[in-house]
Order: structure tokens, then C-alpha cells, then sequence
């Protein structure tokens, strides 16, 4: 097997993988602090894949450009959603939260067939199909700049959660629910503020996903399921893991397809996820929940 | 007699007689109505009475389907010795993730990704597996029968309907001495609270395997019915997430934990999706995806206000 | 909404549910169309029904018969199919037609052969289907064999017309059910088929919900192959070939021995003039035969701003077997199921609109010798390069950005 082979397909699972992270951060941060099963999360993100495709098809705003306004867009949804819809379901038992977020997602996912139909629609920006050509390496330029803006989108996210006041408070509502509110913090300001920060990851993960994918009206469920596989092995909470995990799930399934059967490349995914589980159910750069 | 005991009585005798005044239609959507009773019945085992939430529990239909339906397709072996092989298949598998799960300590939403990734795991296994097929599917040949015959279960629909009855109605019963039992008891302990019940001494461990693995064979022979029925299976279709979804909607629409939830959740998920179907026809709206959001609002009201599940409120009114 | 209320209106949509559907029977056939209208084959579904839409019109010209149509959508649900035959035979359906899906079509079988009513299939290449010994279930399209045997001895006339000899090919198929079935065919045939000039030097296979072929174009491109043996569907067709670009990997062309996909109109929208060149060898319509025009007239008709060649196997085939209904009642003249039945089984239909021999069932109720068209993606539209008397352009091969690597 060439050398130029493996170190291609490589590449392409690192940069996709960090798509796929960026994608999972939205989760995770959620997960990590509201502890709430988003199972809509896929949904969410091909929702703002449409916004992207309509603000092009109207304008042929680039995607990157596009980020700013939908991102803005998913923040004031995502705080709303959490606050007026799913705060009340936070006590409820877990079946009743999933229940709550497939109905959702259900309706998402058709009321997107409804209004778009089940074409498929894409951006077609001009450097969509270029390559970087490095000696014998090929880097697809779109994924580059995808994998540019997740590595962006999480270091701010990381920044925020590390430097600012808000942020820390954040992270102790999730470290100690009681201890945040013995202290006076407004659990519920914070919880909404959470769920608005990790749909905006979303929505730029959207954004960047669709130059690599077609966006369908039944996209979402597949995202979701991929997003808790990586959320699971990076470690929940941790933004860091996020990535990791995607860049993980991206080469193993890529060298998996390499090396033996690519249709089976999912089945390393889910294995993965079956012994991470396992063997260290925090995920690879999670903390050990007390 | 109590009051519920009449409900179940009546309710028997109603669909006993049920054929003799549809038609053939009516009685396919019966049958699927009991098909979804019966594997919401048997999952309801393991969340309803021993706590653990399994969304992946198409795993176990088809297994118990390719098991029993392998057989029969590579050696012509019938669905009654199928049946015990496809069912102590299941059992193995609930106890293997069962151990998995419990013995590491994973639980609630971990769990059910646990079991979700089993199933997609073994969905994409069986796309590879050349004795089942793969992706092409394994077709079973299929007789025409007039007259029911039992050994090789082939028939008219009227077999399978009452089968499934038979099926439906067992499980029920199955299920409510399980619940009158011990194991009953330990279980809503478990339930309510896993490390209070540890400390009286139960060893959760075991009755949490013992629902996981009566769950499981219960699912299994759901599957050898599937196999039968539909004759043709494709590890696409039946590993799906979205089976795994269909079977838990019955018991959480109708109530967890309860006998009369599973069936009274079947019967209202498939009537109301048929309805809606009927509605949209009727006025000429034919727009794709319409009746899935009518759908999902439905489920999404019935989270919000019957939290419980539509049974417990019905009971209540019944006086039962 | 207070619980009450709602429960009520539970109960009150439960109730409407209940209610049956009555028709009154009258002298004409009552064509039940069953095609997956929602999920993921609905574009499939809509394109069949285009064909089936306009066929009362031409069949009463043409036959001067009556036919109804029943329409019901199965939601591409295999659960689904089987309640739906129920129910358009429950509400006075003579024949039925469809279903586009191989899962689909067995239940749908079953329930006819059960109820004793004729099955019309339109598409669907399993073969299974049609050896179960069913007196009531008809095919009028290929099998997955033969699909597979005439694509393949379409690529050697190809070769032939274009006087090429590519020595190598890189096979990639999509693991389903119909691609599972071709690569099974594929290597059966070929050590037979010892006109075709080629080896296979690798065989790819992906998942059909991929969404990134990076590493199965990295593989195929590495391969060093002449040319692209693909069996294929929309979806992936499309991220294949924009992968293809992205990775600077031209063969001498793309070739299916016969799957969807690459003659479909998303494939044409979605990737512009990327789409041309693509050649699938797939059963098509005889674009110069006469019942063609007929069918094209009354489809633009109804659809002004569409063209039939992009519904050409789908649309074709669906007014095909309500075609072969309408004839059959014609010379039954009766509605009786068995009746018609037995009529279908002595249809004997020589002027028709698909490539290939006359429609005539044999005693498995399959048809033999239908044909297929070598079929080329032209300025963005699907056209027949061979076999010549039916071609309306000549092939191009291999396609102008071949250069050798």
C-alpha cells in the first residue's frame, strides 16, 4: 500500500473528524452541563445547514459569512428552547426527556420536508471541489477551512469557559448543581445561556458541514447518533474531548476502511464506543463523575 | 371479580371475535397492533418494572428473526425448534450486555447508548454476514396455506392474527404474575431507588439480569413471528434504530410499567397514524412529511400533559 | 390544551379511524398503484407515478378501456406496503401495481397470492420474488441477473463502437441490497464473458448512508484501473464523483452494468456539466418507438415543465404494467380476479414502449428478454447511445478529461 494512500486518507480523517468535533462540542457542552439527552442535535444542525443554503441561494452569501447571523439565529433559539421548553423536563425521569426530544425531532425532521422538500440542496462556492496539492498530498480545501473553523469555534469556547466570569459559573452549575445555587447563581439563566453557546456550535458546525455534505431533510438522525458516539469517547464536557473524540472516530473509520471492508467502517465506530464505555465510561479526557 | 379483571376479559373476548366482523385489511392492522403490543410488553420488562432504558431492543427481533428464519432457510428446520434456539440466542445476548453494562457500573443514558450500539454494531455486522444474506436479504419460501398449519406455522392471516392474540395475551399474563411475584418487588425497588434497595441486601445485580434476560427471550420469539409473517428480512430494516424507537412508543404512550400501557399505547399509535393517513386523504392534503408532524405533536402532547402515560388517566376514569 | 380535551380529541381521531371507506363497484378496471410517495424513495415514488398518472388517458385511447387508478403511497415501509394491498384490495382493487422495492414487492406478493388478486410489478430486480411459485404475481422488468448480463454485454459493444481496449477496471459497489446482488453477478459472469477485454482489479464496497468516500475514492484511484465499473445509488453517485474531482482521479469514464443513480435528474442538478460523460446500461425506453411518443405527448401534457427521459425507466415501466392490466381486462372482460389473472398470464403485447421483446410472461411470471440501452449523460440530459437502432447520439469514450496518469 502506497505510502502517499494512507498519508491522504489520514489527513482527510483528521480534517473531517474535526468537523465531526465541532459538530459534538455543541453536544457536549450541553450534555456536560444541562444534562439533557438532545437526541434533536443532528435535527438542529440541519436546520442551520438550511439557513446556509437559503442565505446562498439568495444571495450567494459564503458559508463562513453566513456563520455570523445563523449562529446569531441559533443562540436566541437554543436559549429559548431550553428555557421556555425543556427546562421543565429537566426533573423528569430520562425516558421522558428522550421521548420530548425525538417528538421534536420528528417534527423537525418533516416539517424540513414539508417546506424544502426532499431535494437535495448544497452551496456551490467556487473553491468547494479545489485541492492543496503538497508533493504526492492532496488537501481538500473545503474541509481544511472546515476543520479551521471547528479548531476556532472550540478555542473560543475554550477561552470563554477558562477566562470569563460567566463561564466559570457555568462550569460550576455543572460540577455542583447545589453548590451553584447555595452560592446565588441563577441555575436557570445559566442552564439557557449553555444550551444558546452550544447551538451556536452547532450552527457553525452547519455551516462548515455544508460544503462537505448535501444537506437532506433526514439528515439529522445519522448526526445525532454520530455526535453522542464522539461525545461518549471524548469525554463529556470536556471541548478538548469533543475534537479528539471526532478526530478519533474520523481516522479509525478511515484506516478501518482502508485496510479492510469501507462499508463496514461504521461497525468500528460503535465498537469503539462499546469499549470506551466499557472501560472508561468518563471518555478518554473526561472527568470522573462523583 | 375486580374491575380490572372484567376490562381484561372483555378485552379478550373482543378480539377473539374481532374476524368475524372485519375484513382483511382491519385484521393486518390488528395483527400489527398486537405485534406492537406483545414487543412493547416485553421491553416494558426491563424498563417499566426493572428501571433500564433499552433502545436498542430491535437487536433481539432480529436476531430471534435471522436465528429462527436461518434455520429453516439453510436446513428447512421449523419455527418450533427455531424458536428455542432464537430465544436462548437472546437470552445470551441481554445477559452478555447486561453483564456489560451492570458489572461497570453503566446506567441510565449510557445504558441506552450502550444498547444502541450493539444494535447498529450487529446491523452492520449481518450487512456483512454471507449465510444470513447480507444486504440482499434472506427470503423465506413461502407456502400458501388454506388450513392452519401449526408445525411449520403457515397459514391464512387468521393464524397469525390469533397467534399473535395467543402471543399478546400470554405476555400479559406472564407479565402480571411477574409483577405479583418477588421479583416484582425487588424490582420497583430497584426502580425507585437502586443503592437503597442494595442496602437492604437485594442483589440488584441478579434482578436486574433476570428482567434483562426475560426481556430479551420474550423480544425473541417477537422476531421468529416476524420471520414468519413477513418472510423476507433485510439487517437494514429490522436492525434499525427506528424499530428499537417503534417498539418503546407503545409503553411510554400508554404507560410504563403497567400491564394494559404497551397494548393500549399499540393500539392508539397505529389507529391514530392510520387515522391521520385517512384525515389527509380525506381532504385532499398531500403533502410529504404532513403526517409525521402530526404525528410527532401528538407524541409530543402526550409527553407533555400525560407524563404517566394515556393508561394510568384512563384507569382512573374506569375506576379501575 | 387541558388534559381532557385532548384525551377527547384522542379518542374522536381514534373513532374516524374506525370508520370504513365504501365504494360502489362499477364496470371498469380498478387499478390499485402502490409506490413509496414519502421517506426515502419518494423521488423514486413520484417519478412512477408520473407514469402512472397519464396512463387512463393513452389506455383509452389506445385499448379504448377504462381504467381507474387507486393510488396509495407505502412510505417507502415494508410494514406499510402490506396494510396498504390490504386495504386497496378491501376497497375493490382488481389489480395491483408497483411497488418500485424488492422488500416491498415481496410483501405485496404475499398478500396477493393470499387474497388471489394479480400483481403487476413495475420494478423490482430480485429475483426471489418471482420464484416463489406465485400464480398471482407478475414481473414485467429485469431480474438482477439479467440486468447485470446485459449491462455487461453492452460494455463490450461500447468498447466496440468506440474501438477502445481497456485492459483494467476498478469495481465499486454500495453494500445494499441490489448492489450486494450485482457484485454477487459480477463475479459470476465474468470469467464468462470472455468478449470483454477487461479485468477487475479491485472491488470497493461502501455503505449507502456514507457521506464522505475519501477513502474509497483514495482506494480506487489508487488502483490505477482504465476505467470506473460502478454500481451505484443517487445519493453516493454524486458524492463519488465530486470526490473524484476533488482527488484528480479521471479515468476513461464511469460505467454501470446497471443500477439508479447516474441518469436521474438530481444527479444532473446536482453536479452540472460534472454529470456528463456518466453511462449507465439500465432498462430503458425505445426512444424512437411509436407507443414512446404517444406517452411522451400526453406526459408533457401534464408536465410542462418536465421531460420524460428523466422519468424514462420509472414513468416507463409503471404505465407498462397498468398497460399490461388494461390489455388483460380487455380480453377477459371481466373483473373477476382468477379471470384476469389468467388473462394476464396470456398477455402477448408487441407494441410497447421499453426495449426488448415482446411482453410475454413466462410460466414464473417473469418476462424474458426485455431489454437495456446503453444510456449517456449528453448536455445534462440522459441519452441512448446504443444499441444503434434505438440510439439518438453516438457514445463518447473515454471521456475527453482521460488523460493516462
Amino acid at each position: 500500500m502506497p505510502a502517499e494512500l494512507v498519508a491522504n486518507v489520514v489527513i482527510a480523517g483528521v480534517l473531517t473528524g474535526l468537523v465531526y468535533g465541532l459538530m459534538a462540542l455543541g453536544l457536549s457542552v450541553i450534555f456536560g452541563v444541562v444534562r439533557v439527552v438532545n437526541f434533536a442535535h443532528g435535527e438542529m444542525m440541519t436546520i442551520a445547514m438550511y439557513a446556509t443554503t437559503m442565505l446562498f441561494a439568495a444571495h450567494k452569501v459564503d458559508p463562513f459569512v453566513a456563520v455570523l447571523p445563523v449562529a446569531a439565529l441559533f443562540f436566541v433559539f437554543g436559549y429559548a428552547l431550553q428555557k421556555g421548553f425543556i427546562n421543565p423536563f429537566i426533573t423528569r425521569p430520562e425516558h421522558s426527556q428522550f421521548m420530548l426530544l425525538v417528538a421534536v425531532a420528528i417534527i423537525m425532521v418533516n416539517a424540513l420536508l414539508m417546506i424544502f422538500g426532499p431535494d437535495a440542496r448544497n452551496v456551490q462556492v467556487d473553491y468547494q471541489l479545489e485541492s492543496f496539492e503538497i508533493g504526492k498530498i492532496l488537501i481538500d480545501k473545503a474541509r481544511l477551512y472546515a476543520a479551521g473553523a471547528a479548531v476556532l469555534t472550540a478555542a473560543a469556547l475554550f477561552v470563554f469557559f477558562k477566562k470569563t466570569l460567566t463561564g466559570k459559573a457555568i462550569r460550576a452549575c455543572a460540577d455542583n448543581y447545589l453548590g451553584a445555587k447555595v452560592v446565588g447563581l441563577n441555575v436557570k439563566h445559566l442552564y439557557a445561556l449553555t444550551f444558546g453557546l452550544g447551538s451556536i456550535c452547532v450552527a457553525v458546525a452547519g455551516c462548515a458541514m455544508v460544503l462537505l455534505v448535501d444537506v437532506t431533510p433526514g439528515l439529522g438522525p445519522y448526526y445525532t447518533l454520530l455526535a453522542f458516539v464522539i461525545v461518549i469517547v471524548g469525554g463529556l464536557g470536556s471541548m478538548g474531548g469533543a475534537l479528539l473524540g471526532g478526530v478519533l472516530i474520523g481516522v479509525s473509520e478511515a484506516l478501518a476502511g482502508l485496510f479492510i471492508v469501507p462499508s463496514a467502517k461504521s461497525m468500528f465506530s460503535f465498537g469503539l464506543l462499546i469499549l470506551v464505555l466499557l472501560l472508561r465510561p468518563q471518555g478518554l479526557l473526561g472527568k470522573k463523575q462523583t | 371479580m375486580t374491575r380490572a379483571a372484567v376490562l381484561l376479559v372483555v378485552l379478550v373476548a373482543l378480539l377473539a371475535l374481532l374476524p368475524w366482523f372485519v375484513g382483511a385489511y382491519a385484521l393486518s392492522v390488528a395483527t400489527l397492533i398486537l405485534y406492537f403490543a406483545y414487543t412493547g410488553q416485553a421491553w416494558n420488562v426491563m424498563m417499566g418494572f426493572a428501571g433500564q432504558l433499552s433502545l436498542g431492543h430491535s437487536l433481539y427481533v432480529g436476531v430471534g428473526a435471522y436465528v429462527a428464519g436461518g434455520i429453516f432457510f439453510h436446513w428447512g428446520i421449523g419455527p418450533w425448534a427455531g424458536l428455542w434456539l432464537a430465544i436462548a440466542l437472546c437470552v445470551l445476548l441481554g445477559l452478555v450486555i447486561g453483564f456489560l453494562a451492570f458489572r461497570f457500573g453503566i446506567s441510565g443514558v449510557y445504558f441506552a447508548l450502550l444498547t444502541i450500539a450493539f444494535a447498529e454494531f450487529t446491523r452492520i455486522g449481518f450487512d456483512h454476514l454471507g449465510w444470513t444474506g447480507g444486504p440482499g436479504g434472506m427470503f423465506l419460501k413461502v407456502a400458501q396455506r388454506d388450513t392452519w398449519d401449526i408445525a411449520s406455522f403457515r397459514g391464512p392471516p387468521l393464524m397469525y392474527y390469533y397467534s399473535m392474540l395467543a402471543l399478546a395475551a400470554g405476555a400479559f399474563a406472564v407479565c402480571h404474575l411477574l409483577l405479583r411475584s418477588k421479583a416484582g418487588y425487588y424490582w420497583q425497588a430497584i426502580r425507585e431507588n437502586e443503592d437503597a434497595a442494595q442496602a437492604l441486601g437485594i442483589n440488584t445485580f441478579r434482578w436486574k439480569m433476570l428482567a434483562v434476560a426475560i426481556s430479551a427471550g420474550m423480544t425473541a420469539i417477537a422476531g421468529v413471528f416476524f420471520a414468519f409473517y413477513y418472510n423476507n428480512l433485510f439487517p437494514e430494516q429490522i436492525f434499525n434504530i427506528s424499530r428499537s424507537i417503534e417498539i418503546i412508543l407503545g409503553p411510554i404512550i400508554g404507560g410504563l410499567g403497567t400491564l394494559f400501557g404497551p397494548i393500549l399505547g399499540a393500539a392508539v399509535l397505529t389507529l391514530l397514524s392510520d387515522g391521520i393517513t385517512e384525515l389527509l386523504i380525506h381532504f385532499g392534503w398531500e403533502i410529504p412529511g404532513i403526517k409525521q408532524v402530526f404525528y410527532g405533536v401528538v407524541l409530543l402532547a402526550v409527553v407533555m400533559f400525560l407524563p404517566h402515560g394515556i393508561w394510568p388517566a384512563l384507569a382512573r376514569r374506569l375506576r379501575v | 390544551m387541558e388534559r381532557r380535551q385532548f384525551t377527547k380529541a384522542l379518542a374522536a381521531t381514534a373513532a374516524l379511524a374506525a370508520v370504513p371507506y365504501v365504494r360502489a363497484q362499477v364496470q371498469r378496471l380498478r387499478v390499485g398503484v402502490i409506490l413509496p410517495r414519502s421517506g426515502y424513495l419518494s423521488f423514486i415514488g413520484h417519478s412512477c407515478q408520473k407514469g402512472a398518472d397519464l396512463a387512463p388517458e393513452v389506455i383509452r385511447e389506445m385499448l379504448g378501456v377504462d381504467v381507474e387508478l387507486m393510488n396509495a403511497d407505502f412510505e417507502s415501509n415494508v410494514d406499510t406496503a402490506r396494510t396498504r394491498a390490504e386495504r386497496l384490495i378491501q376497497e375493490g382493487a382488481n389489480v395491483l401495481v408497483g411497488p418500485f422495492d424488492s422488500g416491498a414487492a415481496a410483501a405485496i406478493a404475499q398478500v396477493a397470492e393470499q387474497r388471489g388478486v394479480p400483481f403487476v410489478i413495475n420494478i423490482a430486480a430480485a429475483p426471489q420474488i418471482t420464484e416463489q411459485g406465485y400464480k398471482f404475481v407478475f414481473r414485467n422488468f429485469q431480474t438482477a441477473g439479467d440486468i447485470l448480463r446485459n449491462g455487461l454485454a453492452l460494455i463490450g459493444e461500447l468498447f466496440q463502437a468506440t474501438n477502445t481496449v481497456p485492459r483494467s477496471a476498478v469495481f465499486m459497489h454500495v453494500n445494499d441490497t441490489f448492489g450486494q446482488a450485482m457484485a454477487k453477478g459480477i463475479s459470476a459472469f465474468m470469467p464468462k464473458m470472455t468478449q470483454l477485454p477487461f479485468k477487475i482489479v479491485d472491488t470497493i464496497s461502501y455503505d449507502p448512508a456514507a457521506k464522505d468516500l475519501t477513502v474509497e475514492v483514495s482506494k480506487a484511484k489508487a488502483a490505477n484501473a482504465d476505467f470506473l465499473l460502478y454500481v451505484c445509488r443517487l445519493n453516493d453517485a454524486i458524492i463519488l464523483r465530486r470526490e473524484m474531482v476533488k482527488q484528480r482521479w479521471n479515468p476513461m469514464g464511469i460505467i454501470s452494468p446497471g443500477s439508479p443513480g447516474m441518469y436521474e435528474e438530481q444527479y444532473f442538478k446536482a453536479l452540472g456539466k460534472l454529470s456528463e460523460h456518466s453511462i449507465s446500461n439500465v432498462p430503458w425506453y425505445n426512444p424512437n418507438a411509436k407507443l414512446t411518443r404517444i406517452v411522451e405527448k400526453a406526459f408533457l401534457k401534464r408536465n410542462p415543465n418536465d421531460k420524460l427521459v428523466f422519468h424514462g425507466l420509472n414513468a416507463g415501466f409503471t404505465f407498462e404494467a397498468i398497460l399490461i392490466a388494461a390489455d388483460a381486462f380487455k380480453r377477459a372482460k371481466s373483473t373477476d380476479p382468477k379471470t384476469l389473472a389468467e388473462a394476464v398470464r396470456q398477455t402477448n403485447i408487441t407494441e410497447k414502449m421499453t426495449l426488448g421483446g415482446p411482453i410475454k410472461f413466462n410460466e414464473k411470471g417473469q418476462v424474458e428478454g426485455i431489454g437495456s440501452a446503453c444510456v449517456q449523460n449528453r448536455n445534462l440530459v440522459p441519452t441512448v447511445v446504443l444499441p444503434a437502432n434505438a440510439a439518438t447520439a453516438k457514445p463518447v469514450f473515454p471521456v475527453p478529461e482521460y488523460k493516462k496518469a
